[in-house]
């Protein structure tokens, strides 16, 4: 007990000296499964965050547009790679954790259980989804375990396109003409809101931020990376000539900070539980892609199987 | 029918450009070597990242513990002499 003690101790003491801990150093079994919990969330995040997106590559309106599109969804893919590996190094095993989200017992960010009716959506994801996911992986590429916070860093270097072809996309809409403008003007005002969702919980609701905080898992908290990615945005918004869509939304000379008004948590939690317009057809998504890959993940098992014996007779003969 | 899918772990190595040494760039998931290196291909070097890749089992590599950390690497910490700057050299004598 007294050693289990002083190795939490040790170990605290090793973050708090911004030391990166590394797959084979011991961890308190807690700080393990935080991290397994949170790198898979983020890792099924990215892989769900295709499909919104995918939907509209066929329909892009130029060949430019489409190449960009097509390279985003193609990074997310990667991300989603990048952190199954990083949970791997953990010891969670990568067929459960694709296991558990087909089987709707995984999180993933709530975000992309909205629907996108309209290439404009393409401009808003990239702006205000791919923008706050971007505060939140900025600061985690400061987080205490070392194949995380390397992910990360690799990540934010490719993030930074996905925000710009976003911006991009509205700044031409909102350019355009009055219907243009109209779209841009309505993909903000549906996005808004569930991006802002996306920080999670406010500070005095989310009651293991803490504990990440202390492990450095977490640099920041849910409220402070809300605060920065609003104050961001807010001037972006106003250079398209668009209009945020909160009445309280207001420049505060004393903090130095936007106030905004209050936001719509039982939505939120709605969404996490299940009810979102389009929880069922992005898992269901999942499942088919799943599905359907099936023979080819089963042709190239039997192909290395084919090859490894093949290699072993040659050797035997020799 | 479902398995899973058993596929082993390899860790990526990429040479960035010719005159540099490969660098660990992360791991994947392949069925054999020949997939890994096209997996890596796709996942790890989609900007010009490299111009080569080495792809080995994770299982194949044997790593030092931490806990042996001590004993492996303290006893270089005390050998100042190993180093240029130990030795006393003159200015006049030019860069050395
Ligand atoms: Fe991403
Ligand atoms: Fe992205």
């Amino acid at each position: 007990m007294t050693k289990e003690m002083n190795l939490e101790e040790r170990f605290q003491n090793y973050v708090d000296q911004e030391n990166k801990i590394e797959p084979k150093d011991w961890m308190p079994e807690k700080y393990r499964k935080t991290l397994v919990r949170q790198i898979s969330q983020h890792a099924h995040s990215e892989v769900v965050g295709m499909l919104p997106e995918a939907n509209w590559i066929t329909r892009a309106p130029s060949l430019r547009r489409k190449v960009a599109l097509l390279a985003k969804v193609q990074d997310e893919a990667g991300h989603g790679l990048y952190l199954y590996s990083a949970a791997e190094t953990l010891g969670a095993d990568r067929a459960d954790m694709v296991q558990d989200l087909l089987d709707g017992k995984a999180k993933y960010s709530s975000i992309f259980n909205y629907p996108t009716p309209t290439w404009a959506d393409m401009g808003a994801i990239g702006w205000l989804v791919d923008g706050a996911a971007i505060a939140n992986q900025v600061m985690l590429c400061r987080t205490s375990y070392g194949p995380y916070s390397r992910a990360m860093v690799r990540i934010c270097k490719e993030e930074s396109f996905h925000q710009r072809q976003g911006y991009e996309i509205m700044m031409t809409l909102a350019k355009g003409t009055a219907v243009q403008k109209k779209m841009a003007q309505d993909a903000l005002n549906r996005w808004w809101w569930p991006a802002l969702m996306m920080f999670g919980p406010t500070d005095d609701e989310s009651p293991n931020s803490a504990q990440s905080m202390k492990w450095k898992i977490k640099r920041k908290s849910n409220d402070e990376l809300r605060q920065e990615f609003i104050d961001k945005t807010v001037p972006q918004a106003e250079y398209l000539g668009l209009t945020i869509p909160d009445e309280h939304l207001k420049w505060n000379e004393e903090t130095g900070h936007y106030d905004f008004g209050p936001i719509d948590w039982e939505e939120f939690y709605n969404v996490i539980k299940g009810n979102g317009p389009c929880n069922k057809q992005r898992l269901g998504a999942r499942q088919k892609a799943h599905k359907e890959g099936e023979w080819v993940r089963e042709a190239a098992n039997a192909y290395a199987n084919k090859q490894a014996e093949r290699a072993r007779k040659e050797k035997g003969a020799a | 029918m479902t398995q899973k899918d058993n596929w082993k772990i390899w860790e990526v190595f990429i040479r960035s450009k010719n005159g540099l040494s490969h660098k660990h760039a992360g791991s994947l998931h392949a069925p054999d070597a020949e997939m890994a290196i096209k997996n890596a291909r796709d996942v790890y070097t989609r900007r010009n990242e490299g111009i080569s890749i080495w792809v080995v089992e994770s299982e194949a590599i044997t790593a030092s513990s931490p806990d042996d950390n001590d004993p492996l690497f303290a006893p270089a910490d005390d050998k100042v002499y190993r180093h240029p700057t130990f030795y006393e050299i003159p200015d006049e004598v030019g860069h050395m």
